[in-house]
């Protein structure tokens, strides 16, 4: 048989292409739902290490019924219904104006305590970063904080993930003292005061995404969290009830 | 009684899998012909890639499989593969394997997947897998190309370890992540010690692949070129 002949060498070509795509889509499909359980229990796990609890993945879903006790998601600073929080691609979210984006909210109850988890995405040095930040019943607290990028520099943007970094944020305060939002600084050395952190050396850009990203994420919340949180007091201590407050 | 003698013959014209010219292909990439060393391929992965020793790991360990499993696919298609579109057959081989591979890990290993997901374009590009199918696997027995496979991945893997051992412990202090430098001796905490922020850049994987070279050429002099 020559296999240099033309006719060959297409068939061969044709052939080859589709065993090729056969196995290759065959894999792909075969594999699909356990690789997009993964990514949903490696959400709730990242759900959950922002507000410092740590599981193992699979036994994350449990744990995150166990903390999470509602998902919500926020428009124009109210509550919408009829959305599922936890299936809002993010990545969607955040090209629009912060006030029109459906903006998914958890809220989780610790050791009695409520803390608000708010998913955060923005852009680092090579590709997109994300994390999810949790803040304390006074919507200014940071709680916890967690971050994953997708294509950062090993060893120096894509140490936003270590704890390192991500200790710094705890007890930082997203509000300053008149109750504005500020969101957090990140600087380079010397960081001091309650809206700054030290930035990741040789991470600048990564470390700058971080800031731009925790800005622009907090903005579609703040108005609303502040709101949540007053009127939660209010009706504590009236013992009213308003429409926001029933969503509590 | 002639034909029997004849397979013995046979059996024992056949070479044995492990015979010293079979070694040879293993060990001879690991020195006298490196892939990154000798032939400096496979270098862009090695700057890219060597900052920790983690990831490092993950590469090499996915570079043996895809090297050895395509060197084996290559040798079995060689008297079936059109000469003509021979670098695209090796191409498709080679980035097949590598989303088989990603996606089996994906589903399996995820924490692993995570890891390597950056490096998958790297695995495509590596000149040392492309340069190993047409050199080698086009040419020889399936069982000769595995070997050659091995070889050279373990070739590749030493170096990229070797690279990132130094990197790491020098750049941040840490081995596999473990700090090793003793957090009292950094000036911070009020010791003479600081981590050389120079070794997490580029430049620096260049330099000691450079040394690794100086110090290979001179214990192995065969390798220095006549002028």
């Amino acid at each position: 048989m020559d296999v240099n002949k033309n006719s060959y060498t297409f068939t061969f070509a044709a052939v080859m292409v589709i065993v090729v795509a056969a196995v290759l889509s065959f894999a792909a499909t075969s594999l699909k739902e356990k690789q997009d359980n993964n990514i949903r229990l490696e959400k709730m796990q990242n759900i959950l290490s922002s507000i410092n609890v740590d599981v193992e993945r699979d036994g994350a879903e449990a744990v995150y019924t166990d903390y999470i006790k509602k998902e919500l998601v926020v428009n124009n600073f109210q509550p919408v219904e009829g959305i599922a929080a936890f299936d809002i691609e993010l990545s969607k979210e955040v090209v629009k104006e912060p006030s029109k984006r459906n903006a998914p909210l958890y809220i989780a109850e610790k050791e009695g305590k409520t803390y608000f988890i708010l998913p955060l995405r923005g852009k680092g040095l090579w590709g997109p970063i994300w994390g999810y930040i949790s803040l304390e019943r006074n919507a200014s607290t940071i709680y916890g904080a967690t971050f994953d990028h997708k294509s950062e520099t090993p060893g120096l943007g894509a140490e936003i993930k270590t704890d390192p970094f991500t200790s710094l944020f705890p007890d930082k305060e997203v509000l300053n003292k008149s109750g504005e939002f500020t969101g957090i600084t990140v600087m380079k050395g010397n960081a001091s005061g309650p809206h700054e952190v030290n930035g990741i050396s040789g991470g600048t850009i990564t470390s700058v995404g971080v800031q731009d990203m925790i800005q622009d994420c907090m903005k579609a919340y703040i108005p609303f969290l502040k709101n949540y949180e007053a009127s939660n007091t209010a009706s504590a201590n009236s013992g009213n009830s308003n429409p926001i407050a029933s969503i509590d | 009684m002639a034909e029997v003698q004849e397979v013995k013959k046979q059996a024992k014209e056949r070479e044995a899998l492990f015979s010293k010219k079979n070694r040879k292909l293993i060990s001879d990439p690991l020195n006298d012909s490196n892939p990154i060393t000798v032939q400096v391929l496979g270098i862009c992965s090695a700057l890219a890639i060597t900052v920790k020793l983690y990831p490092a790991l993950v590469m090499s360990i996915s570079v043996l499989f895809v090297l050895s499993a395509g060197n084996v696919i290559i040798s079995l298609m060689r008297n079936y593969i059109p000469n003509r579109i021979r670098i695209i057959v090796q191409l498709v081989v080679v980035a097949s394997l590598v989303i088989l591979v990603d996606q089996v890990l994906k589903a399996y290993v995820y924490d692993v997947s995570k890891e390597l997901s950056v490096f998958v374009g790297l695995i495509i590009t590596n000149c040392i897998i492309m340069g190993r199918f047409e050199a080698f696997a086009l040419a020889n027995t399936p069982w000769k190309s595995f070997l050659d496979g091995l070889g050279n991945a373990f070739g590749y893997a030493w170096i990229l370890l070797a690279v990132a051992f130094f990197r790491e412990l020098l750049g941040s202090g840490q081995l596999f992540g473990y700090q090793v430098v003793p957090k009292s001796w950094y000036l911070t905490e009020g010791g003479v010690y600081s981590d050389n922020g120079l070794m997490l850049l580029p430049p620096m994987a260049l330099i000691t692949v450079g040394i690794i070279i100086w110090v290979q050429r001179s214990k192995n002099t065969a390798l220095i070129e006549e002028d």
